[in-house]
This record gives structure tokens, sequence and C-alpha cells, in this order.
């Protein structure tokens, strides 16, 4: 298993995006995952938005900890910088990154076991400090890269490829994030890429931590009868609340005519989330009714996805660090030492 | 070795009663003399109501280490009058609290005991319980400068730099330290045969702890990231960064930071934040102690494998486990030089005092960014936690950081293919590129198995040429660390080799032997990997005395280890109870040794 570069070819009649770059110069290195994984459909889902998103891909960085999810961040944007950092630990990572720079997009990629088990600490605190970031967690219920072991967001009853049955409450990584008071706080499929591009894309354009949980089915060792993590469990299973379409203000907007209510959350950056609910008033707006309606979905063993919460008046995380608009990396050497005459001067109080 | 600037007193009180600051006072106002001192404060992991102690060393030669005798103890908590009496050297005095009748304990012969009714004349004086116990430390400091000799009006201005801004303490303040004053010149033959008379001895010096110093120290470095968890004793080191970021860092015109500073939720979230602002361009660092240290490990690992600079300042404690957080040890020397799992060697830089701290933890970040590698300072709570006399800090404005071998978009257009890991210079270190610079020089930072373009591999060949290049880059760091610090006296037969803060004690106890015509050199190893002025050292000496504060020898080891030197040829001398050392201890356990064996 080694990092396999895809080969370089460029088909002449590539759709080119605004920065004059095709979907193929989104890609990365070719996946070592598994045929059929999930989280390759979610790398697609992610050159897509990317893509679409015109975002200049070294303006970006992709973080992620340890696990088969983690290593999504290889395979698409190989001209942004990539760090696969220890396990569970990308938010503490990727804090730092965007302490010290923070005129980065930062992606972030992490699975269930990396964040829910091992990770849950650095997740919580990343929502808490609201760390400017897409954070997606693929989320297929198992450890994929230790063989199978349940993770902590498993179901009651789920069973594991042996058939053993899984006793313990799942976390929800969605409620977690509504209950820390998460800014952005989403839920989709890996097979739903109509669905997954644009909160993608909406999520990248957050301002603040945008938690994305992407039920993210693992072939090898929970995609059968026994898991509510499968294909057939999920599809089966899945209620929309809102379909979500991200129009940046660049494009002229276009909905097809559905008749149904549709409502629009201004982004920070002046885009803006459109939102088709299934529900009349469903109002992503609304944490406690966001909450209410994440639960109410699991009491009748369905799951709630869609941009379920959304708050676009969050302070982020260098709002609350109150630092200069310019990234701190930028800042010259000779605006950060106070100099010898300052030392100066400051030696007296040490008398 | 007791008269005119020339000896040591203690108060022995209880914690949370505010002592802090007479004893502060005191301490000052002696510096302010122009007379060298030195405070050790003694203090228990509890916010209120255990046994607290200090020190007051003074000392006309300069000697900094923390008393062998005490020629006066101030003895102020019952609980532990008994240990206090015992305490004072023979032929000393005791200074207690006459209010009550004298407590049995505090009857000893031999001694001088002297009463001054503290508690009595502060309930005259003063109203509310607080104030009364607060003013009652400054009448012990009123009578201690009657008894000691120091200058008043030294004293008065210090209180009114206290508090000018509020003359009502201001005037208790006064009012107190004149009872204590008027009690003991009253009733007792002031001064004692011990004590001060002005000289000009501390000019050019400042008393500072070593937390401050090093929070300086990464102010002027140009640290922008900070991020950390509490722990005694590392807290202030942060916290002092943040006030000095407050004075030096804010933009006038908007209140806004030129630096973050990050509590994070745990160790091991800190350890990741610094390699995350060090992998993205910024000269980050955290502080914490041992059991910090402990939970960084696997983020240690990390960041050597893959050449990511970061600083780590660890100030120890006792260990292990939570062990004793407010007693100073050297005892983390073997878990900094191999942090982490598999084969891994780090930078460490082991500072004296805070003027030390302050050089060194700046030298940390060139080293970090230079080697691209986790760099530790070990200091201690000896050394952070305590005020030191040093001379004042310097400044070169000339100074620009070391940024080390980082390629921008320019230099990346010269080159044809960017390889993260290939050392193209020979020394180890490969350049490397920051996020946001783009084209060729976008990488993937990953801790599995890596070849030299950063691609993944899990090739036998290539992981130990990868592993190879990170032997090689420490040993060159070897040149760049500082210097032991070696003097040879004439005659010598044995050396004197050791470490951080011992070396006050070490210097001293140099100059008690020979005395005793025994003559040694000196070495006071300063940076890890040792450098080769180190094995020049131990080879030409028969027998070397390693004196280092831990249980297990660990510098020792380490010296066995990487230069393979025998056991034999390096004595022992061990100090790990959790105070700093003394030199008394040092000269025993030589004269012991060669006791023994005749070097
Ligand atoms: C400290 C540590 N403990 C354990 C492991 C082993 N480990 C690697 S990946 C993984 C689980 C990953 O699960 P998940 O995040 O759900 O990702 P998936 O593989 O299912 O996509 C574990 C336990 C490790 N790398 N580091
Ligand atoms: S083990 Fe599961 S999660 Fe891992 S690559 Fe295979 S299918 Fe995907």
């Amino acid at each position: 298993m080694t990092s396999i570069a895809k080969p370089p070819v460029k088909h002449p009649t590539a759709r080119t995006n605004g920065l004059g770059l095709t979907l193929r110069d989104y890609e990365g290195a070719m996946s070592t995952l598994c045929a059929g994984c999930g989280h390759d459909s979610v790398t697609a889902a992610l050159v897509q938005a990317a893509w679409e998103l015109e975002l200049e891909p070294h303006r970006a960085a992709k973080m992620s900890g340890i696990g088969c999810s983690s290593k999504t961040t290889a395979y698409f944007m190989k001209q942004s910088h990539g760090f696969n950092s220890v396990h569970g630990r990308m938010p503490s990572v990727t804090t730092g990154a965007a302490a010290a720079n923070k005129g980065l997009t930062y992606i972030g990629i992490s699975g269930d076991g990396d964040s829910l088990s091992i990770g849950l600490g650095q997740l919580s605190h990343a929502i808490r400090r609201n760390v400017n970031m897409l954070y997606v967690i693929e989320n297929n219920g198992v450890y994929g890269l230790t063989k199978g072991q349940f993770s902590a967001s498993a179901d009651v009853g789920s069973t594991s490829k042996k058939g053993e049955a899984n006793e313990q409450a799942p976390i929800d990584p969605v409620l977690l994030a509504l209950t820390l008071g998460g800014t952005f706080v989403a839920r989709s499929f890996s097979g739903d890429k109509r669905q997954l591009v644009p909160i993608l894309k909406a999520a990248i354009a957050h301002k603040g931590l945008a938690l994305v949980d992407v039920i993210s089915p693992c072939v090898s060792f929970n995609d059968h009868d026994g898991s509510t993590k499968s294909y057939a469990y999920t599809r089966e299973h899945e209620i929309e609340a809102v379909q979500a379409d991200f129009i940046p203000l660049k494009r002229e907007i276009t909905l097809p005519e559905t008749g149904e209510e549709v409502r629009t959350v201004e982004l920070h950056d002046g885009g803006r989330v459109r939102l088709r609910s299934t529900a009349a008033d469903y109002d992503p707006t609304n944490r406690e009714s966001a909450y209410a309606h994440v639960r109410a979905c699991q009491a009748r063993n369905e799951i709630a996805t869609g941009l379920l919460f959304v708050d676009e008046n969050g302070r982020d995380m260098h709002d609350h660090l109150k630092t200069v608009p310019t990234p701190l990396v930028d800042i010259p050497f000779e605006q950060l030492c106070p100099g010898k005459a300052a030392l100066d001067a400051l030696m007296p109080r040490y008398r | 070795m007791s008269g005119v600037n020339d000896f040591a007193f203690k108060m022995g009180t209880v914690n949370g009663t505010g002592s802090a600051s007479a004893n502060g006072l005191l301490m000052q106002a002696i510096f302010r003399m122009g007379i060298p001192v030195t405070g050790k404060n003694l203090f228990p992991s509890n916010i209120q109501g255990l046994p607290t102690w200090y020190e007051i060393r003074v000392s006309k030669d300069g000697y900094r280490a923390r008393p062998s005798a005490l020629d006066l103890v101030v003895a102020l908590n019952p609980a532990t009058y008994a240990k206090d009496v015992a305490s004072v050297r023979p032929g000393g005095y005791l200074l207690y609290d006459s209010s009550w009748p004298l407590d049995p304990d505090l009857v000893r012969e031999g001694i001088t005991i002297l009463g001054v009714p503290f508690g009595r004349m502060c309930v005259e004086s003063f109203d509310g319980d607080r104030d009364r116990t607060l003013l009652r430390n400054i009448a012990y400091a009123g009578a201690l400068a009657a008894l000691l000799k120091i200058d008043t009006a030294i004293v008065e201005t210090m209180l009114s730099e206290k508090f000018g801004k509020k003359p009502k303490l201001l005037d208790a303040n006064h009012k107190a330290f004149a009872l204590g004053f008027d009690y003991a010149a009253a009733h007792y033959d002031c001064p004692l045969p011990f004590h001060l008379e002005p000289m000009d001895k501390t000019g050019d010096c400042i008393l500072i702890d070593g937390n401050a110093a090093a929070a300086l120290g990464a102010v002027y470095a140009g640290a922008t990231v900070g991020a950390w968890y509490p722990i005694t004793p590392a807290t202030a080191l942060m916290e002092q960064f943040s006030a000095f970021c407050a004075k030096y860092r804010v933009d006038k015109a908007t209140g806004l930071h030129k630096y973050a500073i990050l509590q994070a939720e745990d160790e091991l979230a800190a350890a990741g934040i610094v390699i995350g602002a060090g992998w993205a361009g910024a000269r980050a660092f955290t502080n914490t102690s041992g059991p910090g240290i402990s939970l960084m490990q696997e983020f240690i690992g990390l960041a050597y494998y893959t050449d990511i600079p970061a600083v780590f300042i660890d100030v120890q404690r006792c260990g292990p486990a939570t062990g004793m957080p407010t007693r100073t040890q050297q005892a983390d020397l073997l878990s900094l030089a191999y942090a982490s799992h598999g084969d891994t060697k780090h930078l460490i830089l082991f500072p004296a005092d805070p003027r030390e701290c302050f050089e060194m933890t700046v030298q940390a970040f060139d080293l970090a960014e230079r080697f691209q590698t986790p760099v530790f300072v070990a200091s201690d709570l000896d050394i952070g936690m305590n005020d030191w006399m040093v001379k004042r800090f310097d400044w070169d404005d000339s100074y620009r950081p070391d940024r080390g071998k980082v390629l921008d978009a320019d230099a990346l257009k010269k080159i044809e293919r960017f390889s993260r890991y290939l050392d193209v210079d020979g020394d180890g270190i490969a350049a490397r590129t920051l996020p946001g610079v783009g084209g060729k020089g976008a990488y993937f930072v990953r801790g599995s198995g890596h070849d030299k373009h950063g691609l993944y591999t899990e090739d036998a060949e290539a992981y130990q040429e990868l592993v190879d290049r990170l032997r090689r880059k420490f040993e060159g760091a070897a040149d760049h660390v500082p210097k032991p610090l070696i003097s040879h006296q004439a005659g010598a037969e044995v050396a004197l080799v050791t470490i951080g803060g011992c070396e006050a004690a070490v210097l001293e106890a140099a100059d008690l032997l020979r005395a005793e015509g025994i003559h040694t050199d000196y070495m006071r190893i300063r940076g890890f990997p040792f450098n080769a002025d180190v094995r020049t050292f131990l080879g030409r000496h028969e027998h070397t005395f390693v004196i280092e504060q831990n249980r297990d020898a660990q510098l020792r080891s380490l010296l066995q280890i990487e230069l393979g030197v025998t056991r034999d040829t390096m004595i022992p001398i061990l100090d790990y109870a959790g105070l700093p050392l003394t030199a008394g201890k040092v000269v025993s356990a030589v004269k012991a040794h060669l006791a023994e064996v005749p070097a």
C-alpha cells in the first residue's frame, strides 16, 4: 500500500471553473480504501464542492486524524497542504494551524472512532471554540482500519460482522454539536451527492466550525443485514430535514420549481443557503427545534439529514482571541519583538 | 559564616495568611540595599492553612544557593514550632509571637529566644480579623528590620510604591511595620551580631523568577501562539506571557492582538495546537510540568518524525504521578531526552537561573526552527517560581529569528521538484514549505511511514533512510546547543559535573572544598545532545561527581548512554527530597566519598 499518483491526463473538453481548474485538479492520490467504501464517495463530493466553490487549492489545508476516514485527505486537492496527525487529535492540530494562519480554509476529515471515542474531548472543544473549519465525520459505526470493532456511534442492537450485538447507546455527533453550541450542524449520506455537495459548500463558506456528519458505510465491516449504518438501512431510514442548495453570490440562482416552502439563510461571506424543508415549519436557525427534530427522528428510528442548524452570527475562535486581521504568521518580526529599548525600560520593574 | 551581610533567616508561617508579601518586601529591601540576596519559597500544595516557609539568604560574596544553616528563624505557625526551633543553628536566634505564653516547644538550650507580641499589637491597633492577620506579617517584617538593620527609608519607599493609590492601606502598613520595629528596638540589642550594611553589589542586577524570564524570552523570540493547560509550577509562565503580550503586542488603534493564547482542554491538545501552529509557520510553545509531558508524548513523537518545530518549556516538579507539585526536582531528564515511542531523541536546553531561562527560550525557538524538531527547555520549580538575583537582561536589536530552511514561492520557482524530506545539504535538515505557498510546495504531513518525498511508504530502506536522517540531524545539533560551562582549578584531582539550578550550590561547594584543600574542576551541562566539550571534559578526569536532583542519576545515565562513559568513573551525588540543593550537602557527599576511596 503506497501513495499512488493519478496519471495527470487532462481531457481537452473538461469543464473549468472560474479559476480555470478542472475537477481533476481537485483530485488527490489514488484511493487505497476498499472498493465501494463510503468514504470515497465523500471524497468525490468534496472534490465537487471545492471545484464548484472555486476554492484555491493552495489556500486550503486538509487536516485529519487516524482511521480509514482520515486517509480521505490524501485523496483530494493534491495541491493543498495536508496533515494526517494522530488518532483523535485532528481538532487541536487544526486549532493551532488556524490560530497561526487564519487566512487558509481548513478542511478536517475524521471518523466516528476518531472523533467520538478517542477524540471526543478535542471535537467538543473545537466546537466550543468555534474554530473556523469544515469538520466532516465519516460515520460508519465501526472502526474500519482496526477491522470492525464497534465505535461510539454504533446503534444499540446493531451487530458486528461476527454477529455480536452492540449494547451501549450511541453518541450522536449532531446532538452533541447542537448541545455544545455548534454554529453549523448538518448530516448527510455518502451516497447522496445531490444533498451532500451543497451542504459541504455551505459548510466551507461558514465562518466558524461547520460539523457535517456523513453516514458513510464500511463495505468491509459494517455493510451487512445487522448493521444500522449499511447502505440499505440508511437509504430506507433517511429523513431529509431540508434540502440544501448553496448559492454563492457570483452565480445566478436557479431553483427547480417544486412549490415547496423555501427558506434562505444568509451566510457570513455573503453567500446563502437555500433550504427546502420537508416539514413546513422546520426552522434551521432554531437550536431547540433542531434538537427536537433530530430526537424525534431518532425515536422513529429515522435519520434526520440536511442542514439541521446554522447560526451565522456566532463568534469564531479569532473573534474570541481578538486577533488582528493579518494572519499571525504574516506579521513581521519587527512588530513582534519589543526591542532593546523596551527591555531596558522594563528592567527597573524587577528592582 | 555568619556575620555582616552573610547570614540566613527563615519565616515559618501558615499558607494563605498573606506572609508572601511581607517576605517579598524583606527580600527586595535587602536587594535594594545593594546586598546580594536569595529567597526560597517552600510552600505546600494547598491554598490555605498548611505550613509554609520562606528562606532568605544574604551573601556578600554572592552565593545564591539555599542556605545550609539558619541564623534566625521566625516561628509564627504553632503547628511547626518544634521543627522550626530545631532548624536554628547552635548559637542562633528564634523570634516568636509573645502574645501568648512561651510554648514549651519553643524552648531550646543554646539559642536566643526573642519575643514580640505581634498578635496582641495588631489586635489593639487594627480592626477586623483579616486586616489583623495580614498586618501581623508586616509587623514581623518591622521587627526584623530593627534586628537586622534593614534600611527603613527603603521599606517606606516600597510601601508607597505598592499602596500609593490606597492611602488607608498605606497608613495601616506603615503603622504595622513601625509597631514591630519599635518593639524590637525598645526591647532588644539591635542590631543582632549578624546584620546588614549597605553595599553596591546589586546595581546591574534584577530579581526575577524563571517563569517570568522565559515568558519574556518567548515574547522577544517572536512567539505568537502559546497553548497550555494549567499546572504547578508552570502556570505563571503563560500568565506572564499573556501579560507581556498585553503590554507589547496589542495594536493601539484597534485593541486587537498580535498573538493567540489558548488555554487548551488538556496537555494533549496543548501539544497539538503547538504542532499545528508550528507546521503553519508560527513560533509556538507550551509550558508544562512532568504530568503534562507524559500526556504530550504521542504528539512529541509525531513532531519528531515529521520534522515540525515546537518548543516545550518543562518546569519540573517532584514525580512520579501527582507527586509533590510544589517541590522541585530534575527528574524529567530521561523522559525528555527520549520522549515518545519508537527511536526518538530530542534537543534539550538546561537553564540554571532566570537569566538563562530568558536567553535559552529565545535559543529554543531558533533551534526548533533550524532543526525542525521539538526542543525542550528543562527548567524546574526552584528556577521557575523563586526570585533569583541575576544580571539584568540584555537584547541585541540586530537579532533576527533563525527560521531555518523554508522555501517560499520564489525559492520554489527555482527548483524543479520539491521533496519535503530530501537531505540536500547532508546535515539531515530538509527544506520545508509552509501551508498556503501553493504550487509544487504543497505536501502531506503524515505520521505514518514516508519517504524522502513525503509520500506514504512501508518500504524498509525508505524508513531506515528517514530515521537515519533524523539521527544525523540530532547529532548535528550538538554543535548548536549551548556549550557546557567549564572551569579549572590548579591541581584539581576530581571534577564536579552538574546541571541546571544545582549550579548555585555546586559552585559554592567548590569554594568550600578548596578551603579544605580539595581542588575541583567544574562543568555545568547546558544542552543535549552533548557537544564535544562534554566528552573531552569527562575524558580528562579520572573521577567525576555527577550532582543532580533525582533518585536514579538520570544525567549520569544520559552521559553513559550517549557518550559511553563507564559507570565507576562517575560518582552520583543525588538530592531528590524536593528542596533546592545546599552547598553543605554537596560538600559532605564529596568528602564522604573521598574518605572512602581517596581520589
Ligand atoms: C493512540 C492510538 N490508539 C489506537 C490506534 C489504532 N487505530 C487506528 S484507526 C482506529 C479506529 C478508526 O476508526 P474510525 O475513526 O471510525 O475510522 P474508520 O477507519 O472507521 O474510517 C484505531 C483504533 C491508533 N492509531 N492510535
Ligand atoms: S475497512 Fe471499511 S472504512 Fe475502511 S476502507 Fe474498507 S470499507 Fe472503508
